[in-house]
């Protein structure tokens, strides 16, 4: 059975803590539950970078840990589960401080609290940017530990001993001298009265039971055999299913519908028409797409229609020649440009791209006058209730949202338009309506991650060495729109990161960033965001740079590390595990990359094979990472096989194009997924290390695109400046 | 007019249209939301059941085409010895991530140990390569195929 509950912790129980007994630094506080039980409320950190903010003055708590009378341990916390693990990982840094195995931890949702969750610092709640264990490594065992010291306090004070002569274990205090020994549920009540101590010792890493040790997860049951929810099986008693078409050019207003064939079509019961949409309402969802098929529906184009992917490439190749906001600069890159022995140049471009969960788009929305209740799989719960809010006309406290499962996240999730669409269909419906997304509507109405365009230069000296590196790049900032503090002066931490602060000792550095906002089309963040543009063009330049050198990519990589031992040693080992100096036949080849993104090192080896016709197959993909310490070995292992699939995905095949204003691509035949005939073997190697976590959800996307056109470089000299791989540059006579 | 169909050994009379995609049926009219909704063409699997044993994109399968037909969906695969072992093999691989295509894998791979005791890896890319999985466990289900083809030999 699985621990994870999709019901929302309870109300009473949260409100009703009492005599609250604060620890010095804040970052913590416990009380007593109603019915005789612990409650420890503490901040988790969204932002790796934010974790001092939890020792400020103002506490703010945003995950609760409540143990109840029968030794049950619940956590609420703001994370949420897409696949990639949390929900086992997080509570293991509890069940290992505790002293409690991870079955005696249960899981709830957090519902929408932007004043109980949200990041201090940015005022959020969302999960994404692979930022949960690494917000969550210190506190959540620190609040473990503590509760565990109130436990045995407890204990101690019962049996009139000294706290030191006992031990926690199996959930439960033992006296050593007598062999007496209470459960945790027997002495939570009396625990939420102890003080709260003043500094916890945390575990050393030699004593973890759990962490580190390949652990089950919880979630994994329930997605075997059916009965995992998500937010498209919500069935609230009376519901409709919609769907919905939106104007096909961004931008485009609904002139007219016709509507009298879809009415007739059995089960169809209503037409809903906003101004740059229509959606079919019926029984079932088989009845409403067969009613939109029906209807016969104009649309005004508006005033983006002519619109062209080419347009938008143009006007950011012209950026790149103008000036940007600097983002990094270090030593004199133009005097050391001129005195280079030789310069290099080259531009690079990546595409638009959808993100395509399994999980189509949905949402399921009753709304009321005074009233709007919600169900939707969603990374952003708090933003979700306070769009929809405004689109329901109703304020957020009158918004209910329930959260489910998400049948992928990678950042389409992280956005409410799905429910703000849903809220407007459902307005004008009498009860509770499903409204799903076609495939095509999903892939045609995305948030996508930007386009971007590279303007690249370096110069090498006499020995090849790279002595100045240049490199403006213009494109969309999706933390402009999503998060508007965290642009400023012209930058933002997600559009630069993998394009600063590279692993190489490089002499002098000089990065821009022109902030491009394509017209009518929207961003969003795609997973491994910034860096799966950043690492892709940095590590397919310095390839060029080894290349221009006529030096090894391994070799000229490896002796610009002398300061960054820990990527030097990610970088050896992959190439140690892939055989890298070991011959290939003709038509195949090995490429490199290495990358520090996300708190965490890792360096990966493709090998693939070149037909001669350009058919680029995967052979094998090598990863060697440094995540700090591995918290679930085996969900780092499986996000990493995840993430190289993802990224191969995109430089295979990933593209959005535009034409006449709206994308071309629609399905899966035309938006293609690799597929298990096309997935490569993948050896992940994980270093030993005792250092924080770092994030992983992310790292192999962005590490595998370069070592795949690196490895292409390697097979056929031919060197791919463009994603995704165009097989007719590829062609051998 | 209303169509009878039997899912999981239960007859149901459903009242939709002929051309109805069995998918809708199971899933917004019996409430049967195992099966998932992935692209509505085909071409992603996710919605994939067992029509008399042989796995059936059932977004494209009208109701009207099943006559009696038995149609078997992940709520009771692990019923059959071949569904419970890659059930089993799937929870020892830890195989799912978001979980969402893995109804549709199941069916294709229970479908395929079912045929073919011993697939070999071009077997397990002909019956899995129409089962997208955006998570990329690709790995894993080869692997996880591979177990349960070895438990189903040892006599499960």
């Amino acid at each position: 059975m699985s621990n994870v509950q999709n019901a929302l912790p309870d109300a009473d129980v949260r409100g009703s803590s009492s005599e609250a007994n604060l620890s010095r630094r804040s970052f913590l506080k416990a009380s007593a539950a109603v019915g005789g039980g612990l409650i420890l409320s503490l901040n988790l950190p969204f932002e790796a970078s934010e974790a001092g903010a939890s020792e400020s003055n103002d506490f703010v708590p945003n995950a609760l840990i409540r143990i109840d009378g029968n030794g049950q341990i619940f956590l609420t916390m703001p994370y949420i589960e897409m696949g990639q693990g949390t929900y086992t990982a997080i509570p293991m840094l509890i069940a290992e401080e505790l002293e409690v195995g991870l079955d005696q931890v249960r899981l709830e949702h957090a519902p929408p609290n932007e004043k109980l969750y949200a990041n201090p610092l940015l005022g959020v709640q969302a999960t994404g940017n692979s930022n949960a264990m690494r917000g969550a490594w210190k506190p959540m065992r620190e609040a473990g530990a503590t509760a565990r010291m109130m436990l045995v306090a407890a204990a101690a004070s019962k049996w009139g001993v000294d706290a030191t002569t006992c031990r926690a274990e199996g959930g439960a205090v033992i006296h050593a001298d007598t062999g007496r020994r209470l459960a945790y549920g027997a002495l939570a009540g009396a625990a939420a009265s102890m003080p709260v101590p003043q500094n916890v010792a945390l575990k050393s890493p030699g004593d973890f039971k759990l962490i580190g040790k390949p652990v089950k997860r919880l979630d994994t049951p329930a997605k075997v055999n059916g009965t995992a929810i998500y937010g498209i099986d919500a069935r609230p008693p009376g519901v409709k299913v919609a769907t919905l078409a939106q104007s096909p050019a961004f931008g485009g207003r609904l002139k007219s519908v016709d509507d009298s064939a879809a009415l007739s079509v059995k089960g169809v019961r209503q037409v809903v028409r906003l101004e740059d949409a229509v959606a079919v309402v019926a029984d079932h969802m088989g009845a409403a797409k067969k009613g939109m098929e029906a209807l016969k529906i104009e649309w005004d184009d508006g005033p983006h229609a002519a619109l062209a992917t080419e347009d938008i490439a143009r006007e950011l190749d012209k950026a790149t020649m103008g000036q940007g906001a600097v983002a990094q600069n270090i030593g004199d890159v133009d005097k050391a440009m001129a005195g280079a022995a030789m310069k290099v140049e080259a531009t690079y471009q990546i595409p638009f791209l959808a993100h395509a969960p399994m999980e189509p788009m949905n949402c399921t929305v009753h709304w009321q006058k005074d009233q709007c209740e919600i169900w939707i799989g969603t990374q952003a719960i708090a933003r979700v209730q306070a769009m929809a809010a405004q689109a329901a006309g109703l304020p957020a406290e009158k918004v209910i949202v329930h959260n489910h499962l998400l049948g992928g996240g990678f950042g389409r999730r992280l956005e409410a338009d799905g429910a703000v669409r849903a809220v407007e269909i459902a307005k004008k419906v009498d009860g509770p309506v499903k409204v799903v997304w076609t495939r095509e509507e999903d892939i045609q109405h995305d948030l996508y991650r930007p386009y971007w365009f590279d303007r690249l230069s370096a110069g090498l000296d006499d020995e090849g060495r790279p002595v100045a590196w240049k490199n403006r790049f213009a494109g969309s900032s999706v933390i402009a729109r999503w998060l508007p503090p965290g642009f400023k002066d012209g930058l933002d931490p997600d559009s630069t990161e993998g394009a600063i602060d590279l692993v190489y000792d490089l002499p002098n550095v000089h990065v821009e960033y022109v902030r491009v906002e394509p017209a009518a089309i929207a961003t969003g963040f795609w997973r491994s965001v910034g860096p799966s543009h950043n690492v892709f063009v940095t590590e397919s330049f310095i390839d060029e740079l080894a290349a221009a050198a006529k030096e090894d990519p391994v070799a000229y990589r490896r002796a610009l590390l002398d300061k960054s031992p820990r990527a030097k040693a990610v970088l050896d080992l992959a190439a140690e595990k892939a055989g890298w100096k070991e011959a290939l036949p003709a038509g195949r080849g090995r490429g490199v990359s290495l990358q520090f993104v996300f708190g965490s090192y890792m360096a990966q080896v493709a090998e693939v094979e070149v037909a001669k016709d350009g058919t680029v197959k995967l052979q094998r993909i090598v990863c060697a990472m440094d995540c700090g310490t591995a918290v679930n070995p085996d969900t780092i292992e499986a996000q990493i096989e995840s993430g190289i699939i993802f990224g191969a995905t995109a430089a295979l095949y990933g593209e959005i194009t535009l034409k006449n204003g709206r994308v071309e691509q629609t399905n899966f035949d035309t938006y293609q997924m690799l597929r298990i005939n096309e997935a490569p073997a993948i050896e992940v190697h994980v270093v030993k290390s005792a250092e924080a976590p770092g994030g992983m959800g992310e790292t192999g996307t962005s590490a595998v695109v370069p070592a795949i056109a690196n490895a292409i470089f390697a097979a056929t000299g031919t060197r791919l400046r463009k994603m995704p791989v165009d097989p007719s540059l590829l062609k051998r006579a | 007019m209303a169509v009878a169909i039997k899912v999981n050994g239960i007859t149901h009379s459903v009242d939709v249209d002929d051309d109805t995609p069995l998918l809708w049926v199971l899933r917004d009219v019996l409430g049967m939301t195992g099966t998932k909704f992935g692209c509505g063409m085909a071409l992603c699997g996710a919605c994939t059941v067992q029509i008399d044993g042989v796995a059936t994109r059932s977004c494209i399968t009208t109701v009207d085409s099943l006559g009696q037909s038995e149609i078997t969906t992940i709520e009771a695969i692990g019923a059959t010895p071949a569904g419970a072992q890659i059930q089993k093999a799937w929870l020892d691989h830890e195989v799912p991530q978001c979980g969402y295509c893995q109804s549709g894998q199941i069916m294709s791979a229970s479908a395929l140990i079912a045929s073919n005791p011993h697939p070999t890896d071009a077997d397990i890319d002909d019956a899995m390569s129409g089962n997208i999985c955006r998570c990329g466990t690709y790995v894993r289900i080869r692997e996880a195929i591979k177990s349960a083809a070895q438990s189903g030999a040892n006599g499960g």
